[in-house]
């Protein structure tokens, strides 16, 4: 399925997204003009890389939810290859972590492939009309908190700004998605 | 000194180069660390690696495996700060080191 996946290209239209959240609740894109801008970003919960950068994420979805700017964070790993990424478990840490946004679960990964996520995590960073503005991990090192998520605050910044990111795309970083066999 | 490292998981070099720079910090010879490369499930079942980078010391883990899973896959580390990474807190390397050390002295 992972030859199969996607490449968005900066400027382009995202696909839909429509998948369940940890209570069921179908969630999906906030409609064109709806939110200033969205940050849908693929992460899970094994992987260290996604763990490391989460806190600087839901920092800045709190942050940023003053100026109405929404965050969906995607699951895409198949749950038969790490247990520790099944619906149940999603469910467990948002109830224990209290998150800030909703944490979408991608069983068929049929969101994956039209997004074509690298790694978790992997972030799109879209403006008010759902075109991709900014692709790529939230800031230059995941070891260094001090960092704060800065390349996707800049991005941000610059989309409220009626401005293009700079840069618009920088290398994701993290653990490939694990694609069902 | 042993590490066992996937390529799909991008801390490996940085591993092999903490490992190595710890070993020259010990007195040790750091070309003696024996880096091996696991590409399949099985290679990882067969070795028992709880993901990548594994990293031993006279066979035994410098860090207790906890809930991490054995196969290919990116291996969490608890940091002495209370945080998570992809690499190991050097001082664990460090101590790893040491104990061998002082368990090959005693011997």
């Amino acid at each position: 399925m992972q030859a199969k996946a996607a490449t968005l290209q900066i400027g382009t239209l995202v696909p839909p997204l429509e998948l369940p959240d940890t209570k069921g609740n179908l969630t999906t894109l906030p409609l064109p003009g709806e939110a200033p801008a969205t940050v849908v970003f693929w992460t899970c919960n094994h992987c260290p890389y996604a763990l490391a950068w989460h806190e600087r994420l839901t920092d800045a979805a709190r942050d940023y939810a003053v100026a109405g700017v929404r965050f969906l964070a995607v699951n895409s790993n198949d749950a038969e290859r790490h247990a520790v990424d099944s619906l149940e478990a999603m469910r467990e840490r948002v109830a224990n972590e209290n998150w800030p946004f909703p944490y979408l679960r991608d069983e068929e990964q049929g969101a994956a492939v039209a997004w074509g996520p690298r790694t978790t995590p992997d972030l799109f960073v879209l403006d008010s009309e759902l075109r991709l503005r900014y692709r790529g991990a939230p800031d230059a090192d995941h070891e260094d908190p001090a960092q704060n998520a800065a390349w996707l605050r800049a991005a941000l910044d610059a989309i409220l700004a009626n401005r293009a990111p700079e840069p618009a795309e920088t290398e994701p970083v993290g653990c490939s998605i694990k694609w069902k066999q | 000194m042993e590490i066992l490292w996937w390529r799909g998981c991008p801390s490996w070099e940085e591993a092999i180069d903490l490992v190595r720079e710890e070993m020259a910090a010990a007195g040790l010879d750091p070309d003696a660390v024996e880096d091996r490369e696991i590409s399949t499930e099985e290679g990882a079942r067969t070795e028992g690696m709880p993901g990548s980078p594994t990293i031993r010391v006279n066979g035994r883990d410098i860090q207790p495996p906890g809930s991490n899973p054995i196969g290919l896959t990116c291996r969490v580390y608890r940091r002495r700060d209370g945080g998570t990474s992809a690499l190991p807190d050097r001082a664990d390397v460090r101590d790893g080191l040491m104990r061998a050390m002082e368990g090959s002295d005693a011997s």
